[in-house]
């Protein structure tokens, strides 16, 4: 008989673990709602698929990559985004932006009517979508002002799992947001490195440099240094329980874009003359700014 | 970006709806539905052209054992044939569970 093989805990948690960064998007939102309350709006089956991506050579998609669902969160009336990052980089054209910044509306006219609709943002996003890019640009404009409309009467909870990360535009959706949840494989930043490489050269930042790219801009970072309120694993489980859990607590107690005099403060004392590592903005920035 | 159509001809039993797959590089998102009428029509945008045949050669091999009055409607980003054949698949058991 062989002896049973012995292992570690941590490998056993490990293998009981199940992937929220593997879930496609539609698979995301159920996830997050209550078990077997989802229900989709404007699914692919209404085909409200982008207009302008077809007619510069580029196939759209059904859901043109965004998934909006009611359903509940621990019993109480929500509404999961989720952002599909494998379809063009999750980026935010019109249509796509245009269902979030709805969604986000008829959370709002849920709660001024006296109904607590939740709302969890779901992002993958390289921000805005450059085919659609004037347009994109303005639905996300419409994008943050709902989002600052709603989170006046409920928290809005921000998800960024992984590999896409979260850029662009929708960083700043993230800013504004209630709270936001990240696992280490997540990345949140304005310019992604792939972009400042092109524009600055590698001398400014090497983007293959991964442990130096997620030491900045990674989920254990972000969370280090205060833009980022939950730090998870990559477990389906964990995470619908962390945004269970900031519910409960409800509002935060400040907003993170209401503490802009002193982020601002930060960047403006840092020397830029040299180049900072992950660990000495975390010593320089102890804690977060909220 | 090329469009492409085809239609089969079917026992007449119309399919569940079903949803599969995504426009990511090399793979293809795919809509099922019941047909209007007794016949299969399928439409493809796909965004490498010139491969008409090599699509006719996959949804022929398809229906040969498919049969069901469905509109197929293929989003195709770069998927290889084996892909194709593979989402083909898991849309119809979708639409059978």
């Amino acid at each position: 008989m062989t002896p049973a093989t012995e292992l570690s805990p941590e490998v056993l948690r490990m293998s009981e673990r199940r992937s929220y960064i593997e879930l496609n998007a539609r698979a995301r939102a159920a996830q997050l709602l209550d078990p077997g309350t989802f229900h989709e709006l404007l699914g692919p089956f209404d085909r409200v698929e982008s207009p302008w991506l077809p007619l510069q050579g580029i196939v759209p998609q059904f859901d043109d990559g965004c998934v909006v669902a009611k359903g509940t969160i621990d019993g109480k009336p929500a509404v999961v985004i989720a952002m599909e990052g494998k379809f063009q980089g999750g980026s935010i054209g019109e249509v796509c932006g245009m269902k979030l910044a709805m969604a986000f509306a008829l959370a709002r006219r849920d709660n001024e009517k006296g109904i607590p609709t939740r709302a969890v943002l779901s992002l993958e996003s390289g921000g805005v979508r450059l085919q659609e890019a004037n347009i994109g640009e303005l639905v996300i404009a419409e994008i943050y002002a709902e989002l600052v409309a709603l989170r006046q009467h409920i928290p809005v909870i921000v998800v960024i799992a992984g590999m896409t990360g979260c850029f662009g535009g929708m960083s700043l959706a993230a800013g504004l947001s209630s709270y936001v949840i990240m696992t280490r494989q997540a990345r949140l930043s304005m310019n992604g490195p792939e972009v400042i490489e092109q524009e600055a050269g590698i001398e400014e930042i090497d983007s293959k440099d991964k442990p130096f790219i997620w030491g900045i801009c990674g989920g254990a970072q972000r969370f280090a240094t205060g833009a980022a309120d939950v730090l998870v694993e990559d477990d389906a489980e964990e995470i619908t329980q962390a945004v269970k859990e900031l519910f409960r607590k409800g509002q935060p107690a400040r907003l993170r874009s209401a503490s802009y005099e002193q982020y601002i403060q930060r960047l403006s004392a840092l020397d830029t003359s040299k180049q900072w590592t992950g660990e000495d903005i975390r010593n320089a920035w102890k804690g977060g700014a909220k | 970006m090329e469009k492409l159509s085809f239609e089969y001809p079917t026992s007449g039993k119309k399919p569940q709806r079903f949803h599969v797959g995504v426009v990511g590089s090399g793979d293809l998102e795919i809509l099922l539905e019941p047909s209007k009428d007794a016949t299969a029509h399928v439409t493809i945008q796909t965004s490498v052209g010139g491969f008409g045949g090599t699509w006719k050669a996959v949804l022929d091999r398809f229906f040969e054992s498919y049969e069901e009055a469905a509109n197929i409607d293929i989003h195709d980003f770069g998927a290889t044939p084996g892909t194709v054949a593979l989402r083909l698949q898991q849309a119809v058991e979708g639409s059978r569970s």
